[in-house]
């Protein structure tokens, strides 16, 4: 349970844990295993948990399907790259003052998270509505029309609504592949939604997925919870947007955005474990490493995912974590307690 | 003369073409305990369902206190003091006993998003203080130690308890009781009798109740309401009731 005693320890706990990550990473760094493929890969992977552990946030705990997070990252990645292409050209111009390119890349961040909660909002308001298959098919329709909006939009690369023509990709967008500044915003993404969840906002929803009526029923106001989580949600997929327009590539284009990739991020939120953000963090990764690795079977990923899903929910259908969420304080604590001879009788019982 | 607490003004609502509660009038006074009884598909459901927004009434008006609350959302309800338990248990099974009384806490907390991320001082003190309150509810209910359960593992009776515990905690005015007593052994029954007795000692709270055991329903109402098909065909003191032809016939046939 969450109290003042254990408060403070455990923030410690996490922090230094955070910390020793970004050691090995700097390690890692420092005895050239880091090439740029490998760098690619390590972007690959947080914008990856971004997006998991945000779908999971309406899938998960929710537990409303949701099939067009892509679209949202479409949105965040293209406002983005918009914006710091804008202020690019603004500061080449003389118009705007010179400022660091991180500064550039964390303005375009912003401003791709607010534009994807916006689209969360707008489409959130009339979805959430519905529930259940109806809620996935509405999705996955909204996902679709953003991409196929933004395809045509000419200052996004298309020709314009009436031409018809499929479009170009959005080119010439800056580059911010540093991995710690990454490894920062993946970090603080997960943590807020973690003290999301383990809030009162949390709760109301984890009881809207248990029993919506019940819920109403003690006090809650279920549309304005589903709604905020779905803009929350949203909010973070803007983020993943950015990560990905700046990886370094200098190109965004609509077909990266499509159902399927909605429907890869579904698949890693399903196999790590509905409500479970560990399970999410590894699946996120294991899914995005794993696939680089076996290059030579690409054609057959989507096969093996299917053969993976299906196994999954013969044998265990709550995913590989469940609602299971590892901390770092309580592993330790464990470990202390073992030690000593006489058991600890203070035993915390927890909320993780 | 008490206040009213929650009065209903020729209520009703039909469902396409049937009528499925009419001219439903009730008045019920601060602090007294009302018992609703009929055959099945009576209608004593649906009387909950239109008094807890989850269904809107096609007729009529009903007030809690002076309020209209015709039209207002159940969350709305709630919060203006209307709280109900469910004939088929509806808890977060998989929430554990404490979570479940703290999520009807949740409408009156302050905190905003941006103290929870932050975990602000506010935030700490707020989340602390409800679980005290909600500690405190519970050992009312003698729950207290089994806080930490999910409370889909709690026994029958128990589940029942804390569903009662979850409503109390909105800080309602007037409770109402879908059947408590379904599916209960005699012991059990008596311990709710207690519970309910205990509760209206403690919290000052008018009950509305729906039950079929009558050995309850006569024990523990002060008036009781019949309704058939829909319409209220009896109302009166307990005594009255269980020698009144209209109501014998309606439970056994003519």
């Amino acid at each position: 349970m969450l109290t003042k005693k254990n408060r403070a320890p455990r923030l410690w706990v996490t922090l230094i844990g955070i910390c020793g990550l970004a050691l090995l990473i700097y390690a890692a760094d420092t005895f050239g295993l880091m090439d740029n493929y490998i760098r690619g890969i390590f972007i690959q992977c947080c914008f990856a948990i971004i997006m998991v552990t945000s779908l999971n946030l309406v899938m998960g705990y929710l537990g409303q399907i949701a099939l067009g997070h892509a679209g949202f990252m479409a949105v965040g990645a293209y406002t983005s790259a918009l914006v710091t292409k804008a202020i690019g050209l603004g500061i080449k111009a003389g118009t705007i003052a010179a400022i660091p390119p991180l500064a550039q890349f964390f303005i375009g961040m912003l401003c791709g998270a607010l534009a994807a909660a916006l689209f969360g909002l707008i489409v959130g308001i009339p979805a959430l509505r519905l529930r259940g298959d109806y809620l996935a098919i509405i999705t996955l329709g909204f996902g679709e029309i953003i991409r196929v909006i933004i395809q045509n939009l000419p200052f996004a690369g298309g020709k314009g609504l009436s031409s018809g023509q499929a479009g170009q990709a959005l080119i010439g967008i800056m580059k911010m592949n540093d991995i710690y500044v990454i490894f920062l915003v993946t970090v603080v993404c997960v943590g807020v939604m973690l003290a999301f969840v383990r809030s009162k906002f949390g709760r109301a929803i984890i009881a809207i997925r248990e029993d919506d009526i019940a819920s109403s029923c003690a006090g809650l106001n279920t549309t304005y919870y589903k709604v905020l989580t779905f803009t929350v949600s949203a909010f973070f997929a803007g983020i993943a947007g950015a990560i990905y327009a700046h990886r370094g590539l200098g190109t965004l284009q609509h077909t990266d955005f499509t159902f399927m990739k909605s429907t890869e991020y579904v698949i890693m939120v399903v196999l790590g474990g509905m409500g479970s953000m560990t399970g999410s963090v590894l699946t996120a990764i294991l899914l995005s490493v794993i696939p680089e690795a076996l290059r030579a079977f690409s054609q057959y990923r989507m096969l093996i995912y299917s053969v993976i899903l299906v196994l999954m929910m013969i044998f265990r259908p709550i995913g590989l974590f469940g609602n299971y969420e590892f901390s770092l304080y309580q592993t330790l604590m464990k470990r202390i307690r073992k030690k000593k001879v006489q058991p600890d009788q203070t035993a915390t019982k927890g909320d993780t | 003369m008490p206040e009213s607490i929650l009065r209903a003004n020729q209520l009703g609502i039909s469902f396409g073409g049937l009528k499925a509660v009419r001219n439903f009038e009730i008045d019920i006074k601060e602090g007294e305990l009302v018992g609703l009884i009929g055959p099945n598909g009576a209608g004593k459901t649906t009387v909950f369902n239109l008094f807890t927004g989850v269904y809107k009434p096609t007729e009529g008006k009903f007030y809690l206190g002076k309020q209209l609350m015709n039209g207002k959302k159940t969350h709305e309800i709630v919060a203006a003091g209307i709280a109900r338990t469910f004939q088929n248990i509806r808890l977060f099974k998989h929430m554990t006993v404490m979570e479940n009384v703290l999520i009807a806490f949740t409408k009156d907390m302050k905190y905003n998003l941006t103290s929870a991320v932050f975990r602000t001082a506010a935030f700490a003190r707020e989340e602390e203080e409800i679980r005290e309150k909600a500690l405190d509810l519970l050992s009312v209910f003698h729950l207290e130690d089994k806080a930490d359960w999910n409370a889909g593992n709690l026994p029958y009776g128990q589940q029942r308890k804390l569903e009662i515990a979850r409503a109390l905690a909105t800080s309602a005015k007037m409770l109402l009781l879908d059947e408590p007593a379904a599916g209960m052994n005699p012991t059990e029954t008596a311990e709710l009798l207690d519970c309910i007795n205990t509760i209206r000692r403690k919290f000052n709270i008018s009950i509305l109740l729906i039950e079929h055991d009558m050995s309850l329903v006569m024990n523990v109402c002060e008036r009781i309401i019949v309704i058939d098909y829909g319409e209220i065909i009896a109302q009166g003191l307990p005594e009255e009731i269980s020698h009144n032809p209209k109501v014998i016939a309606a439970y056994l046939g003519e």
